[in-house]
């Protein structure tokens, strides 16, 4: 049974077509456009002074599932950049090199500032140094400290607020024309805080058994409106009151997930799931494991734009304060053991089966320490944990055989452990 | 110290130290001296602010060609640089022990992720992520540094270190000074006479200064510099003036760069060891000393790849060091999966490329054993050079 859309993924799909037609059209109305980034994006901010984000790890995630990115790589590699770095900026710059066409098939803008909001990754700031030569657009950077040791520090807190004064801001005046409006900022915080309670309530459904979503393949379609352009907006409030009403309805039912092949009728594994997914073989990687029954009810991907499910909501009584807090929350801008303690916390609340590591090529930022991690949560919840590898948009490191025997050793083992206790 | 060895005994001593992974020496010092010893990671570490509380700083650039990683492999994927396996294996072998704790600084995720990994494991450590402002404004990034910097410092007299003393600072800081000048001084020769040192030497001296205390390590530099400036055996070679790039983190096997000297490249200039000359110049012995580090951090630090620089200074910076050591070639000589050097590149070589200067690339991990592909490319890349610019003596005698 192949799945029909509901309403919210209908309203998504027409919410996102009206951003990137909106963004086609921007040569002619003359809205400006900020390249940026998901992890510590300042969308409510941007949105105040009514500028347009473009985030090219989307567009590059979005290549990857058009079946492009194989080609926007090659392109990248043959200009001299290395096979061993991040595929996202080598398909973002394969992409800019052929057109700039994004996922709509509507050319995008060229930027007229790149906001380089700096929060966990190292890479993004190498990613806009190139683009920066490219377009030839100013830069603006914003640094985000790590939370090295666990917490939000006053001396961290004022530096990220005062370049959000000193640099972001005056920088965002200048190319809208306009002067920074503190009260339109603290709008678009209290929407988006409205719209952080509808998705914690999604996310958190997966407590019920059958879980009613798939917390990884569903949620990376749950988070994308709040992770991306939308949030702050009346449209993504309403995109989140409805997926909260709809997943509601299915606690009710007792239905479990919908999947590319349909609905899930037997809820076998109870997983969650650290890193990325793949793009490339996004349905294939899916059906592995709706396949098997196995559901994933709470991952650390979808906290890449924002842990909001430990209790971060947007402040509109502390408008910048709450800008830096959210930057430096971003899930790989938390230390390893404050990322090994949400991990256990999962596993323990959801009532998982184990944990499952996804480990990307690409990206360091994630996968560096993931084995330590791994071993961590195994010793703290004696839970199974198991371990996969892939990238994220380079095709050639996706091996579906070697994914699916490594699939089946976990289910194996999680199946071992259940026949342990019942004997 | 005595010079009357020459040479060969004072690149001994250092090669000695250079292969003292388990920190044998730090031990030494420690038993003599008493007080803390805390480790570093590349590329940048604020030794004037441990050296004026007592502290012994220690070097850490991976495990080289010595160590041979058993447990480090469980902990990083294939795909990650081999600079934290061969620390995680000295870790868990006990052979950091002698440390009371570790700085990371802020140069990578990589390095970054390895602080957490050290919480997890040595979890009565000391550990502190270093963080480094990316905003170069004194009143913004400034303010933050020498907050990072405090607390640095509390969090060291914690564990027993002299409290900060503004004097002893300003002592430390001349004291690398000092150092700096005679590693800038050393640099300078090898550009002038290449021949007289040779960079793998100089590249060991460089490393002993890891682990010896700075006064040490200035003796060390002195005597290396006497013995090699009289030395008359060092006679000037048809040799290709090259500057490599990309070593500023994971460093080559020493057999690496034997090889890049012996397939006829004199290295006239390098990013090895750069915590010798991360900051160009000396710091201020007036006025308020954090402050003085703080902004010397922020307006005298050569241009990294782990830096947001202005438009184009970076290559601009390359151009003027090819320049400035009259090299004729770079060769771009990276850590495999190293993010920072990697990204670099091809900004770096199309920079090359608008300058007329020839350049090619190959990566390297601390502990590659063959060299015979980099001896065949470097070779070939030499003999064009020299081919192409054809006037040999003048070469020499740059
Ligand atoms: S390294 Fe990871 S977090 Fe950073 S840009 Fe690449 S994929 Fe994103
Ligand atoms: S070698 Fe490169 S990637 Fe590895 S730790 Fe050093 S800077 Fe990071």
């Amino acid at each position: 049974m192949k799945a029909s859309k509901d309403a919210s993924q209908l309203r998504q799909k027409q919410m996102i077509a009206e951003h990137y037609s909106r963004l086609a059209r921007s040569g002619e109305t003359g809205e400006k456009s900020v390249y940026t980034f998901v992890p510590g994006n300042l969308t409510e901010l941007l949105r105040s002074f009514d500028l347009l984000p473009v985030l090219p790890e989307i567009n590059a995630l979005q290549s990857a599932m058009r079946g492009k990115s194989k080609e926007y790589i090659a392109i990248a590699e043959k200009a001299g950049h290395s096979e061993d770095v991040c595929t996202y900026v080598k398909c973002d710059y394969g992409m800019m090199k052929s057109g700039n066409v994004g996922p709509t098939g509507e050319r995008l803008p060229q930027p007229d500032l790149l906001l380089l909001s700096y929060t966990g990754c190292f890479t993004f700031l190498k990613w806009f140094e190139i683009l920066r030569e490219e377009y030839s657009a100013p830069a603006v950077m914003l640094h985000v400290p790590y939370q090295a040791d666990g917490r939000i520090t006053e001396s961290m807190r004022r530096y990220v607020v005062h370049q959000l004064r000193e640099k972001v801001i005056p920088e965002l005046e200048r190319l809208s024309g306009r002067a920074y409006d503190e009260d339109r900022l603290k709008e678009c915080l209290t929407r988006s805080a409205r719209a952080e309670d509808d998705l914690v309530a999604v996310l958190e459904s997966a407590k019920h058994r059958p879980s009613p979503i798939d917390a990884y393949f569903g949620g990376v379609y749950y988070v994308g409106p709040i992770f991306s352009a939308f949030r702050g907006g009346e449209e993504a409030c309403a995109y989140y009151r409805e997926l909260r009403q709809e997943v509601e309805e299915r606690v009710a039912s007792g239905l479990g997930p919908v999947t590319p092949e349909g609905q899930l009728t037997r809820e076998r594994f109870r997983l969650v799931v650290e890193g990325p997914p793949n793009w490339t073989h996004f349905h294939e990687f899916w059906k592995m494991f709706a396949d098997e029954g196995a559901v994933v009810v709470a991952s650390t991907y979808t906290k890449v734009g924002g842990v909001y499910d430990t209790g971060f909501r947007h402040d509109p009584e502390h408008p910048l304060e709450t800008l830096a807090d959210y930057c430096m929350g971003c899930y790989t801008n938390l230390s390893l053991p404050t990322r090994v303690d949400l991990l256990a916390r999962y596993l323990t609340e959801y009532d998982a089966d184990g944990l499952l590591v996804h480990s990307i090529k690409s990206c360091n930022s994630f996968s560096a320490g993931q084995l330590a991690m791994l071993r961590d949560v195994e010793a703290r919840t004696g839970r199974p944990c198991g371990f996969i590898e892939s990238d994220l948009v380079d095709p050639r490191y996706f091996s579906a055989a070697n994914i699916r025997n490594r699939l089946e050793s976990f289910f194996q083992m999680i199946d071992q452990k259940r026949e342990r206790a019942t004997a | 110290m005595s010079t009357n060895g020459g040479a060969a005994a004072i690149v001994e001593r250092a090669e000695t130290l250079y292969h003292d992974v388990g920190l044998a020496s730090v031990r030494r010092h420690k038993a003599a001296h008493g007080g803390l010893a805390i480790g570093y990671l590349p590329i940048w570490a604020p030794r004037e602010l441990l050296h004026a509380q007592g502290v012994l700083p220690v070097g850490l650039m991976g495990g080289g060609d010595d160590v041979e990683i058993i447990r480090g492999d469980a902990y990083y994927q294939s795909y990650i640089c081999h600079l934290p396996r061969s620390v995680v294996e000295l870790g868990l072998g006990g052979q950091l022990d002698v440390l009371d704790g570790v700085l990371f600084p802020a140069i990578c995720d990589v390095i970054r992720n390895l602080s957490g990994v050290w919480q997890m494991r040595f979890p009565d450590k000391l550990v502190r992520y270093l963080d480094v402002p990316q905003n170069f404004d004194p009143e913004i990034g400034g303010a933050f540094l020498r907050s990072e910097l405090e607390s640095l410092a509390a969090d060291l007299a914690e564990r027993g270190a002299r409290p900060l003393d503004p004097d002893a600072l300003r002592a430390s800081i001349a004291a690398y000074n000092r150092n700096r000048r005679l590693v800038v001084d050393l640099y300078d020769l090898r550009r002038r006479e290449p021949w007289k040192i040779p960079t793998w030497e100089l590249y060991v001296v460089l490393r002993a200064g890891m682990l010896l205390p700075v006064e040490q390590f200035d003796e060390l530099l002195v005597a290396y510099r006497a013995a090699v400036a009289g030395d008359e055996s060092r006679q000037p070679l048809d040799q290709a003036r090259v500057v490599v790039i990309g070593s500023f983190c994971e460093q080559p096997p020493l057999g690496l760069i034997k090889t890049l000297e012996r397939s006829g490249c004199y290295i006239v200039d390098d990013d090895f060891v750069q915590v010798h000359r991360f900051l160009r110049g000396d710091v201020d012995t007036d006025g308020d000393p954090l402050d003085a580090i703080v902004r010397a951090f922020l307006s005298s630090a050569i241009e990294s790849p782990t830096r947001f620089s202005a438009p184009g200074a970076k290559s601009a910076a390359l151009a003027e060091r090819v320049r400035a050591c009259g090299a004729e070639g770079v060769l771009f000589c990276a850590p495999s999966f190293c993010d920072p050097a990697l990204l670099d590149q091809p900004l770096a070589t199309r920079a090359m490329d608008a300058a007329g200067v020839p350049w090619t690339a190959f990566k390297y991990s601390e502990n590659t054993g063959q060299f015979q592909v980099i001896r065949e490319q470097a070779g070939t890349f030499a003999d064009s050079i020299k081919l192409w610019s054809g006037d040999t003596p003048m070469r020499a005698s740059r």
